[in-house]
């Protein structure tokens, strides 16, 4: 069992737990990610380890409630337990002290998992520029964290009630039209937010990174849900991810396959919420 | 008086009502039928039938117990050469095997030994033995066995019979490797057979460490040189699913088997929403292979609802190469045999769902490499069967995620861990491995096998490092 030693709501349904895991805590890396199940009629679901800390022996993570599963975990209690959390899972970033100018990209939810990178990145001695999107500015999560990484941070929303209005691309577009050399991109959000950092990064042929998240089930390479076309490869984002290059994703594929579930999730939410587990 | 000709059937659940359950199909025989089966068997002189057996069950002997009505005799013997009887009885391919080589079966059907085996193992598992924890020495070593399927806790069994002190690392939440996530509740039921049997394991003093990834968490030089162990066995298993890199393969609606039996088997997707883990059963299904796993992949769509479900194989009847009581009960339960088909698309809807499946007849041609007639497509037979769900299940390989970090265990080209076949040791020194990690997906009982000898040697290896 693995207790939640602390927990937070971020913002209006998104949520970040520090869980006691002192064996997966001393060995993650920045990049990696667990897979836990809440209870016993649990369904195993994938998260990014947000930040670790080997000698307290905890893993953060933050998760946006979307479903059952997630629904479920929001009602957890701090220092209730989890039932199972493995972990760390997939292969860690690449990080090295001459990647020059690093801009990475967070969407949404996706600001989490790029945190520990840039702080990594950051602290390997390279140039961190951060770009950070949310639909509106009361959704916008870690903003201090990853200003206490970044040489620069510029935040995108939607409706533009706070920093740039647009898209990150939009933020994107500007540090290249103000001459910025980059030398890697690094974009972590929603399926279609990748596609449209990956679509912008390739003419200009800057090298994008994309973590991916395809439905998973045991996450260590035994069921192959989690496959994903890259260039003339199918690859399995657990063992093989779940970084890759951006620039030969599909990405069409990718969500279409994220939609699978759609009419059965809507109706386990709806039985989580009639058991009163959810919010 | 001359034995009958006839196996003593099997009892079983009706095929129209057991394809709607996921309740056992085969009920086990009853007591007289048991003691009925045993008075068939010749108890010869030279046992053909032990051959055939890759553990060597000492046959004659336990189905001369079970004559004499001496159950608690009857189990005893077989325990000494196989740890998980009440599985064995009911998986082993035993028509290739023990059964095989029976002399009964020359003039007409062999001793029913499998079903005799599970007789015993049920019998004596509805007692509820007691189970006495083992006693270690305060300086017993320590064994680290990685995976929890069939040839992990029999190594781990042997050696904690032997005084070392065991833990068993295991990935998923649930021990039992292939027993627990693969093979169905309607073949080999869980909580009345594996949870049992690894139960009295860990009763016995074997710790079993679940969501613990090998090659993650710990690699194998680490369990050795930080977390004190002086040996470890791997027994991993083949568990990367294959594709056929055909088009259309990753559209939604196509799973390989182990998604497909994980979902429902593991995860208990046939109580969803009870159960939080969705799955996708269409109401017409093609299972690709003929293979055991194809079987129970079938089944099991025709359990969860299913109307029509199709095997897809490419080779003929002769060759298919799962259990024949399998295909035999695939069979009464109206699976849609298409022999000598082969896929060579999976055709998507606008959205991006499965809606047909499209072959190519086969012809068989000279015999390949496993001596076994190459099947070859025939010009312009191309066919479509009109399918919503897809499951693949030609095969599996090894999972990389143990032998790429563990330097100095080498693997063979397809990626296996090369072992002795004798000892399990690996070209690593104190690491040894066994079952379907080394050979390829193969049967419970040879993995078994594997974990035994491997657990011998260890136990000599480790003498041997105790006294240097
Ligand atoms: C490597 C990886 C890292 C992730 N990290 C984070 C994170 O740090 N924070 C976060 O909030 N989310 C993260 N996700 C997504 C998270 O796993 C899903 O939001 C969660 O599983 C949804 O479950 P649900 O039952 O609440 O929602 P559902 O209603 O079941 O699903 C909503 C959507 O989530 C996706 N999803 C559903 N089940 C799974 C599954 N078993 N595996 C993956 N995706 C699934 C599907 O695209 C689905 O459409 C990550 C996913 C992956 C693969
Ligand atoms: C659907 C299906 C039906 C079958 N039917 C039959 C049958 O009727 N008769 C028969 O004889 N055989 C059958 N087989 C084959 C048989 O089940 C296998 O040959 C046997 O289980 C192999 O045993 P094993 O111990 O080598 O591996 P497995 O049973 O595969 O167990 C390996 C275990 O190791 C764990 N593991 C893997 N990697 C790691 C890691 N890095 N760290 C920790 N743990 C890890 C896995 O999670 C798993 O629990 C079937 C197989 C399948 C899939
Ligand atoms: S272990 Fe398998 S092969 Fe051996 S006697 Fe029993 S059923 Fe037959
Ligand atoms: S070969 Fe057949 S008859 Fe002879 S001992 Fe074995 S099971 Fe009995
Ligand atoms: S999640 Fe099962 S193979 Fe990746």
């Amino acid at each position: 069992m693995f207790r939640v030693l602390r927990k937070k709501e971020l913002s209006p349904g998104v949520f970040d737990y520090d869980v006691e895991a002192p064996r997966v805590a001393k060995k993650a890396l920045p990049g990696q990610f667990i897979v836990l199940r809440v209870n016993e009629e649990g369904e195993r679901i994938p998260l990014t380890i947000a930040d670790f800390a080997p000698e307290a022996g905890f893993v953060k993570i933050i998760f946006q409630v979307v479903g059952a599963s997630t629904a479920a975990l929001a009602a957890v209690a701090e220092g209730e337990s989890i039932l199972d959390f493995v972990g760390p899972l997939g292969q860690p970033s690449r990080i090295g002290s001459d990647m020059g100018t690093v801009v990475f990209i967070g969407g949404g939810i996706g600001v989490a998992p790029v945190y520990p990178i840039a702080r990594a990145v950051h602290e390997a001695g390279n140039k961190v520029i951060s770009i950070l999107g949310a639909k509106t500015k009361d959704i916008l999560i870690l903003e201090e964290e990853m200003r206490s990484v970044s040489d620069e941070v510029i935040v995108t929303t939607d409706d533009g009630s706070y920093g740039v209005k647009g898209f990150v691309t939009t933020a994107l577009q500007q540090l290249v039209e103000r001459g910025e050399k980059i030398h890697q991109v690094t974009a972590i959000g929603p399926g279609i937010m990748m596609k449209s950092v990956a679509d912008a990064t390739r003419p200009l042929g800057i090298k994008t990174i994309v973590s991916l998240n395809p439905i998973m089930v045991d996450g260590t390479g035994m069921c192959g849900g989690c496959r994903v076309q890259v260039g003339d490869e199918t690859k399995f984002a657990c063992v093989d991810g779940p970084e890759f290059d951006g620039h030969l994703v599909d990405f069409a594929g990718l969500m279409s396959r994220g939609r699978m579930y759609r009419e059965q999730e809507a109706e386990a939410k709806d039985h989580v919420c009639n058991i009163g587990l959810g919010r | 008086m001359a034995a009958s000709m006839k196996k003593h059937p099997m009892p079983e659940q009706d095929p129209a009502v057991r394809a709607h359950n996921f309740e056992e199909v085969a009920l086990g025989y009853d007591e007289e039928t048991a003691v009925a089966e045993a008075g068939r068997c010749l108890n010869c002189k030279v046992p053909q039938c032990r051959k055939g057996c890759p553990v060597q069950v000492n046959i004659p002997a336990f189905i001369s117990k079970v004559k004499e009505r001496d159950f608690d005799g009857a189990i005893s013997i077989i325990k000494e050469s196989n740890s998980l009887p009440a599985v064995c009885g009911r998986v082993c391919p035993q028509e290739s095997q023990c059964e095989k080589h029976c002399v009964l079966g020359k003039k007409g059907e062999p001793v029913g030994i499998g079903r005799l085996e599970r007789f015993a193992a049920d019998w004596q598992m509805a007692k509820d033995e007691e189970i006495t924890p083992m006693h270690f020495a305060p300086d017993a070593q320590k064994v680290a066995v990685i995976g929890a399927g069939p040839a992990g806790l029999t190594c781990a069994g042997a050696l904690a019979r032997k005084g070392y002190r065991v833990t068993i690392f295991e990935a998923l939440h649930v021990a039992g490797g292939v027993l627990s996530y693969g093979i169905p509740e309607f073949r080999l039921p869980k909580d009345k057979v594996v949870r049992k049997e690894i139960a009295n394991l860990e009763k016995m003093g074997v710790k079993i460490e679940l969501d613990s990834v090998a090659g993650r968490l710990y690699t194998v030089d680490e369990l050795m040189q930080e977390e004190g162990f002086d040996a470890v066995f791997v027994g991993t298993g083949a568990g990367l699913p294959r594709f056929m890199g055909i088009p259309g393969e990753n559209l939604n609606g196509v799973y390989s088997a182990n998604e497909f039996l994980t979902r429902c088997n593991l995860m208990k997707a046939y109580q969803f929403p009870k159960y939080a883990t969705p799955i996708h059963v269409g109401k017409h299904v093609a299972v690709v292979g003929g293979g055991n796993v194809a079987m129970d992949a079938a089944r099991t769509a025709l359990r969860l609802g299913a109307e029509h479900v199709y095997i897809v194989y490419r080779r003929s009847m002769e060759e298919i190469p799962a259990r024949a009581e399998e295909v035999h009960h695939a069979k009464e339960e109206g699976i849609d045999f298409r022999l000598l088909n082969n896929p060579v698309e999976v055709i998507g809807d606008e959205k991006g769902w499965v809606k047909a499946l499209r072959c190519v007849r086969m012809a068989l041609g000279e015999p390949d490499a496993s001596g076994r007639r190459r099947p070859v497509p025939m010009e312009g037979s191309k066919f479509q069967l009109e399918v919503d769900t897809v499951i693949i299940a030609i095969g599996t390989g090894p999972n990389p995620i143990v032998a790429s970090t563990t330097p100095g265990m080498d693997t063979n080209k397809r990626g296996n861990i090369i072992a002795d076949e004798e000892t399990g040791a690996t070209t690593k020194e104190g690491v040894f491995a066994g079952g379907d990690i080394v050979t390829g997906a193969a049967t419970v009982i040879l993995a078994m096998g594997a974990g035994k000898k491997a657990a011998a040697a260890m136990d000599e290896y480790l003498k041997r490092k105790k006294e240097a």
